[in-house]
C-alpha cells in the first residue's frame, strides 16, 4: 500500500500541474466559458448539477454493466466454440476480424431502425465492441498452452474435456484478463455511443444535450465522468485478476524481491 | 506373468524408421530400464505405450488386453516436472487420480509425508526447487491408478548431486510401493543403480540390442556405485552401447 502511494503521487502530481496550468491560461487569456471552461467552473458545475447528472450516471453504469456481461459472455462462448471446432475456426475467424471493421457510428442508426429504441440495439453495440478482445485473447491463451504440460496431460490419459477444463482454461486465464481489461474500457465508450442512438437518460444523452446548447462546462463534466468510469472499471478488473490468479501474482512478487 | 508386452512393434515418422520389430515385456513389480543414446527412439516407445501414437505394425498388450493406440493406461512422469502452476502441491499430486478415478486426499497426504513434502502441501510449484518438483511429479505418477509407471529421463535436467539424492529417494519410495516401473535414460550408472533389468537399445531403427539382468540385491545404497562389481557391469554396458557405432 505504501509502495503504491509512493509511485502513485507522480501521475497525480502531473495531473494537478496540468489543471493549474489550464486554469491560469484560461483566466489570463479570458477565453469565454462556452469555448473553454476552467477546471474550477467544471468542478462547480459537477457539484451544482449533481442531482441531474447522477440520474444519467446510474443509467449509464447499468448499461455498461449489462453490455459488458453480454460482451464477455459472447466473447468467451465464441472463443470456446472456435477453439474446439477447428472447422468453424477456419471459416469464421476472418469474419470476426471483419466484424471489427464495421463503423459503429454508421451501424448504430441502422440498429435503431431494425430494433427500435429499446435496450437491445444498445446491447448489440456494446457487445460488438467488447467481445472481440476477449475472443482473441482467450483463443491465444488456449493455443499457447505449455507443450510439456499438454504432453503430460495426454500421456496421463486426459480426455478432450479434461484437457480444456483442467489445463487450457486455467492456463488461458491471465491472457483472458488482458482481454477483459481492454474490453472494460471499450464497454464504457460503447455505452456512451449507444446512448446517442436515443435514450431518455445516460451520460451520452447528457453530453449531446449539453453540446447542442453550448454548455461546454457540462460537456467537460461528461468527459471527466466517462474517464473516471473507465478508470474505476479497469481497477475493478485488475483487482479481480489479482484475486483469481494468485499463483501468478506471487510469482511476480518473488521475481521482484 | 507379463504385465506389459510389446509385440513386433514398428514405427516410422516421415519415412524414417524409428522402431523396427521391437519386442519387449515387463513383469509385474519389475523395475526395467530402457537404455539408449539420445535420439534413439526411447521417447517414441513411451508415446506408443501411452497411446499418443499408433505403431504401424505390432501390438501393445497390457494385462492381456490389447491397448494399441489407446490412451490413459499408464501413469507417466516426464523429463520436466510438468506441474500445473495454478494448483497447490496437494492438488497437483491428486491430478493423476483425478483424471482416471476418484481423488483420495488421505493416500495423497500419506504419500506427501513419505516423500518429505508435507510442509509444502499447500504451496504453489514455483516455490519449490527443481528436485522437490520432481518428487511431486513422481508422487503424482505413483498415486495414479494405472498399474505401470513410465519415467522419461526424469532426472536428466538436475545437477549431479541432486540427481544422486533423487535416485536414492526414488528407490526408498519405490521399495515401499513396489509398483511396476519402466525407466528411460541414457545414463548407464543410473540404469544400473536403479533397475532389476536393463534393455540396451540400438541406434535407429531401434531394437533391443542386449538384455542385462542387474545382480545387485535390494535395498541398495550409495556404496554400491563404487564397488568393483558395479564398475565391471558399467564397463560391460558401455561396450554394448559402443558396439553399435562400429556396426554402422
Amino acid at each position: 500500500m505504501i509502495k503504491k502511494l509512493q509511485k502513485g503521487w507522480r501521475p497525480i502530481f502531473v495531473l494537478l500541474l496540468l489543471f493549474i496550468g489550464w486554469e491560469f491560461t484560461a483566466r489570463i487569456t479570458e477565453i469565454p466559458t462556452w469555448l473553454l471552461p476552467t477546471p474550477s467552473q467544471i468542478f462547480n458545475e459537477l457539484i451544482n448539477g449533481w442531482s441531474s447528472v447522477s440520474v444519467h450516471l446510474t443509467s449509464t453504469i447499468k448499461l455498461i454493466f449489462l453490455g459488458f456481461v453480454s460482451g464477455v459472455t459472447v466473447g468467451l462462448l465464441t472463443a470456446f466454440i472456435l477453439h474446439n471446432i477447428p472447422f468453424l475456426k477456419e471459416s469464421l475467424y476472418p469474419l470476426l476480424i471483419l466484424s471489427q471493421n464495421i463503423p459503429i457510428i454508421v451501424l448504430a442508426p441502422l440498429l435503431v431502425i431494425w430494433f427500435g429504441f429499446g435496450l437491445l440495439p444498445k446491447l448489440i453495440v456494446i457487445t460488438l465492441v467488447c467481445f472481440f478482445p476477449i475472443t482473441i485473447s482467450a483463443m491465444d491463451g488456449f493455443r499457447q498452452v505449455a507443450p510439456d504440460l499438454f504432453h503430460y496431460m495426454q500421456m496421463a490419459g486426459a480426455t478432450k474435456r479434461q484437457l480444456f477444463w483442467k489445463l487450457e482454461l486455467p492456463f488461458a486465464l491471465p491472457s483472458i484478463f488482458s482481454g477483459l481489461k481492454i474490453s472494460a474500457t471499450y464497454s464504457v465508450m460503447g455505452a456512451v455511443i449507444s446512448e446517442w442512438l436515443g435514450s431518455e437518460n445516460g451520460i451520452g444523452v447528457y453530453m449531446t444535450l449539453s453540446s447542442s446548447s453550448f454548455r461546454t462546462d457540462r460537456v467537460f463534466v461528461a468527459i471527466f465522468l466517462i474517464m473516471l468510469l473507465s478508470l474505476l472499471f479497469f481497477i475493478v478488473i485488475n483487482w479481480l485478476e489479482r484475486f483469481i490468479i494468485r499463483w501468478k501474482a506471487e510469482e511476480k512478487n518473488r521475481g521482484a524481491s | 506373468m507379463e504385465l506389459l508386452e510389446l509385440q513386433n512393434v514398428s514405427f516410422s515418422y516421415r519415412d524414417k524408421q524409428i522402431l523396427n520389430d521391437l519386442n519387449l515385456f515387463i513383469k509385474n513389480g519389475e523395475f526395467v530400464t530402457i537404455l539408449g543414446p539420445s535420439g534413439s527412439g526411447k521417447s517414441t516407445i513411451f508415446q506408443l505405450i501411452g497411446g499418443l501414437q499408433s505403431p504401424h505394425t505390432g501390438s501393445i498388450i497390457l494385462e492381456g488386453n490389447d491397448i494399441t493406440g489407446n490412451r490413459g493406461h499408464i501413469s507417466y512422469m516426464p523429463q520436466t516436472p510438468s506441474l500445473l502452476p495454478w494448483r497447490t502441491i496437494i492438488q497437483n499430486v491428486v491430478l493423476g487420480q483425478e483424471l482416471k478415478a476418484k481423488k483420495n486426499y488421505k493416500t495423497a497426504d500419506e504419500m506427501l509425508q513419505k516423500a518429505g513434502l508435507m510442509e509444502y502441501r499447500n504451496a504453489f510449484p514455483h516455490e519449490l526447487s527443481g528436485g522437490m518438483k520432481q518428487r511431486v511429479a513422481f508422487s503424482r505418477a505413483l498415486l495414479s491408478p494405472q498399474p505401470i509407471i513410465c519415467l522419461d529421463e526424469p532426472f536428466s535436467a538436475l545437477d549431479e548431486l541432486t540427481r544422486h539424492e533423487m535416485q536414492l529417494w526414488l528407490l526408498s519410495i519405490w521399495e515401499q510401493y513396489k509398483k511396476t516401473i519402466i525407466f528411460v535414460t541414457h545414463n548407464i550408472e543410473e540404469s544400473l543403480f536403479l533397475s532389476d533389468r536393463i534393455l540396451v537399445l540400438s541406434d535407429k531403427p531401434a531394437r533391443i540390442k542386449q538384455e542385462v539382468i542387474v545382480p545387485f540385491s535390494r535395498p541398495r545404497n550409495e556404496e554400491l556405485m563404487f564397488s568393483e562389481e558395479f564398475l565391471r557391469h558399467k564397463k560391460m554396458i558401455h561396450d554394448f552401447l559402443k558396439e553399435k557405432v562400429g556396426q554402422e
